[in-house]
């Protein structure tokens, strides 16, 4: 395999845990509720998949395991969001740090334990001879390819099924939601915790495929990475999908920069998705002078149905 | 429809709504029939916008009994409003800015549906023939935030009719829309009528509801005053009803001897948000006790005008000269505001109030710099209570207290507040816009009174609007504008509607005056 290709398979292997927190934290900001607490919901649903897989639970029950702790995190953040109409953005973070210290503490006796278990594989051994690219799709896990799946059904969800049109809706102004007859209450708990899960899902994704064993704060700030891929890729899942590689390939190059012994490039890269999410906002601030608008216009505000205007 | 003319569609009896401490529906009694347009009359706060959105669901009475066609029904939501065919037009439009027309039609509707290209062309038809039924256009394709209001509100009465209502509820609908506009509404109300669809409107404006309406309900503080027939009643009388008094709109005062020359504009230009020059070559004086109203359709300059004076936007050639003194066309706000030039902006709650904020903290917007206000840059609010108190007292602004969020006041006190802080820095020169848009009768002639106090106290006034019985009431001298220029002036003995009305049209007269 030659280095383009190790880069690339490094890119999607990194990619993909963003990429599904990206998504499921896109979900949520679409029904307008700003999902700041991605960082430790992937840390607790890594660490319900590592207390599974350690106990012997086979790897799909870890998966599912990580997906519950992501629901009931998400739960709590609707509930604190969309019924007491608490701040979103304390909400959120508080939700991180409760899920860091909680990862912690229930992970304390397994950590560093080696776990057994690895997502199968889909193997395209046909692709292996095409140049550049063959070798990286050939050996994929099923998540991989569940994700791509995922953001292509999320874009047409969201784009082309009334349900979607309700979601656009929802984001962009709830009370006119509300008014046509949408539970703005309901359909936002939906998105927030389907969304949530996706999120731990992508933490329980992290055991099987970048470290095969617990460490304390492993996610090592990929939930923000994710929160950051959202508005880089300005709400949009098939933006998300190029975007959660270019994230990843920055990562393995800075790992790779590293190995070859030299320090500074390495954090400069790591560096990089935030100035380039930071470089998005400014162009989108340019561009909305002229009156388009490009975010979910109703995102981080509580909806309250008898408030005056 | 059936001949049975008496039976009534709507029903509300002994509506109560409170919002914290103000009672906003007290026992209120409402009925409308098939076939009429209802008018639901009353001043700002009068509570008729909450008696229809509890008709349409939005809020929940906490008394009271709601029947249609003679059947109570329990309305816990506006989901539940719409399946009974009530449809509401509210006046803050419920439309989803960054969706098309058609798919904010289509919202909420039931099911899973997909929405490829037949779907688009088969929805885009269906749409097109309610369009055609009652004459209502918009461009159907194009997302929200691009159409104008009269469009946005056509797209709102047409999202009602298609979701099949049969009471049509709309709130204040004339307020955003032109003169014309507003005739093309009431035709399309017309046809809906004729198609024996209760239309029921709230309203401030008597004019419109002598034209169009079939009968009137008229709403004081909160109680419902009196039904009737529209043909049994006149301008009058409902005015009487809805302010509680005869009002006497103030500005038959005569005209005090006016002072020296205050303001000296002198061919001004200035460039307009487009990059184009919105004033060319603007000349025109103000006097100290006179009011000089400029009258003129709306989008000749009058905006950029108010601007100039008030520091917020530099002309670009040409003198201002104040109180004998040329004024830098770089001045800032802050240095109108010390040297005595008062604003009453155009969008009180946009330019002239911070909604969030309490009467008392906008009371003190202007004068909180002063040393006497915040000696050594520190605010002491407990000095200025009483004194502000006075104020508000004064200026009869009603509000539940000094530390009440400006935006939970209705809109007349609001202006009302404004005009209080404006005043109380005894401006020189006030510069007014629209000083009575959307008001309702009773607090229009409270700002009259208090524009004609101002005048005999000798501060010149310059009114800015587009209601031209408003600037012929007023004014001493009528100045017409058109295209960034003064296009003709008039005194109020010589001035003649139909003349002014022919150069706002833009038609030469015979008797063309001077520039």
């Amino acid at each position: 395999m030659d280095v383009i290709a190790q880069l690339l398979t490094a890119a999607v292997a990194e990619g993909t845990p963003l990429l599904l927190a990206a998504l499921g934290c896109l979900l949520s900001e679409r029904a307008g509720i700003i999902n700041l607490g991605a960082e430790g919901m992937m840390l607790v649903g890594a660490v319900s998949a590592s207390l599974v897989a350690a106990e012997g639970g086979s790897v799909p029950a870890a998966m599912i395991c990580g997906i519950l702790a992501g629901a009931l995190l998400g739960l709590l953040h609707a509930f604190t969001c969309v019924t007491l109409r608490a701040n979103q953005i304390v909400s959120g973070l508080a939700i991180t740090l409760f899920g860091t210290g909680l990862s912690a503490y229930l992970g304390k006796p397994i950590a560093g334990t080696p776990l057994a278990g690895s997502i199968p594989v889909v193997n395209l051994s046909f692709l292996a001879p095409v140049p550049a690219i063959g070798p990286v799709f050939a050996h994929l896990d099923v998540l991989v390819w569940a994700s791509i799946a995922l953001a292509v059904l999320l874009q047409i969800y969201v784009d082309k099924t009334s349900w979607g049109l309700n979601l656009r809706a929802l984001g962009d102004s709830p009370a006119t939601a509300d008014v046509m007859g949408i539970d703005v209450g309901r359909s936002r708990y939906a998105h927030v915790i389907v969304g949530s899960m996706l999120v731990g899902l992508a933490g329980a994704y992290l055991i099987f495929s970048v470290a095969p064993s617990w460490i304390e704060g492993m996610t090592a700030g990929r939930g923000w990475i994710a929160v950051a891929l959202v508005i880089f890729a300005r709400w949009n899942p098939v933006r998300a999908l190029a975007g959660a590689y270019l994230f990843g390939g920055l990562d393995a190059l800075g790992f790779r920069i590293q190995l070859m012994g030299t320090q500074t490039p390495s954090y400069f890269l790591k560096m990089m998705p935030y100035v380039l999410t930071v470089v998005v906002l400014m162009v989108l601030g340019l561009r909305s002078r002229r009156g388009a608008p490009h975010m979910p216009l109703s995102l981080g505000s509580a909806y309250v149905r008898e408030e005056r205007f | 429809m059936n001949g049975l003319a008496v039976s009534y569609s709507v029903e509300m009896n002994g509506i109560v709504k409170r919002f914290g401490r103000v009672l906003a529906n007290d026992h209120a009694t409402f009925a409308a029939r098939p076939g009429e347009i209802h008018a639901l009359l009353g001043e700002n706060g009068a509570g008729k916008s909450t008696l229809m959105s509890i008709l349409s669901g939005l809020y929940r009475p906490e008394a009271g009994e709601i029947r249609l066609y003679g059947r109570p029904v329990p309305l816990q939501s506006p989901k539940d409003a719409s399946a009974l065919g009530i449809g509401m037009v509210y006046q803050n439009f419920r439309l989803v800015p960054t969706l098309t027309a058609v798919e904010n039609l289509v919202l909420g509707e039931r099911g899973f549906r997909w929405l490829g290209r037949s779907w688009r062309r088969e929805k885009e038809e269906e749409i097109g023939g309610l369009l055609d039924q009652f004459g209502l256009y918009f461009p159907a394709d194009r997302p929200i935030w691009q159409l104008s209001l009269g469009e946005q509100q056509r797209v709102e009465i047409v999202k009602v009719l298609y979701r099949g209502a049969d009471i049509i509820v709309l709130d204040e609908p004339t307020s955003v829309l032109t003169p014309r506009e507003a005739a093309d509404l009431f035709r399309a109300l017309h046809q809906m009528k004729a198609a024996g669809k209760t239309v029921i409107l709230t309203t401030h404006k008597l004019k419109e509801v002598m034209a169009w309406a079939d009968r009137i309900t008229v709403m004081r503080k909160g109680r419902t005053v009196r039904t009737m027939e529209t043909r049994e009643t006149d301008e009058k009388e409902l005015a009487r009803l809805m302010v509680g008094r005869d009002v006497m709109l103030a500005g038959a005062a005569p005209r005090t001897a006016p002072g020296e020359v205050l303001l000296r504009v002198r061919d001004v230009e200035v460039i307009g948000e487009h990059g184009r020059p919105a004033l060319q070559g603007l000349n025109l004086e103000v006097r100290r006790g006179e009011i000089v109203g400029v009258a003129g359709v709306a989008g000749n300059g009058q905006r950029e005008l108010a601007e100039c004076l008030t520091g917020l936007r530099p002309w670009n050639r040409g003198t201002v000269e104040f109180e004998g003194e040329s004024l830098s066309p770089r001045l800032s706000a802050k240095d109108m505001i010390t040297r005595g030039i008062g604003h009453i902006p155009e969008d009180r709650m946009k330019t002239g109030l911070a909604g969030k904020l309490s009467v008392l903290d906008n009371l003190l917007l202007k004068s909180y710099r002063s040393r006497e206000c915040s000696p050594c840059g520190l605010l002491f609010l407990r000095r200025w209570e009483r004194r502000m108190e006075g104020l508000i007292h004064q200026f009869d602004v009603k509000t539940p207290s000094l530390h009440t969020a400006v935006q939970q006041l209705s809109g007349g006190n609001q202006q009302k507040l404004l005009f209080a802080r404006e005043i109380e820095q005894h401006p020189h020169l006030l510069i007014a816009v629209h000083p009575a848009q959307g008001l309702d009768v009773g607090v229009t002639e409270a700002v009259y009174r208090i524009l004609m106090d101002l005048r005999n106290e000798g501060t010149g006034i310059l009114l800015i609007s587009e209601d031209l019985d408003e600037v012929m009431h007023l004014s001493d001298r009528i100045l017409m504008m058109c295209a960034g220029r003064i296009k003709g002036e008039f005194t109020r003995d010589r001035s003649d509607r139909e003349t002014i009305g022919l150069l706002m049209a833009g038609v030469s007269p015979g008797e063309e005056a001077a520039v």
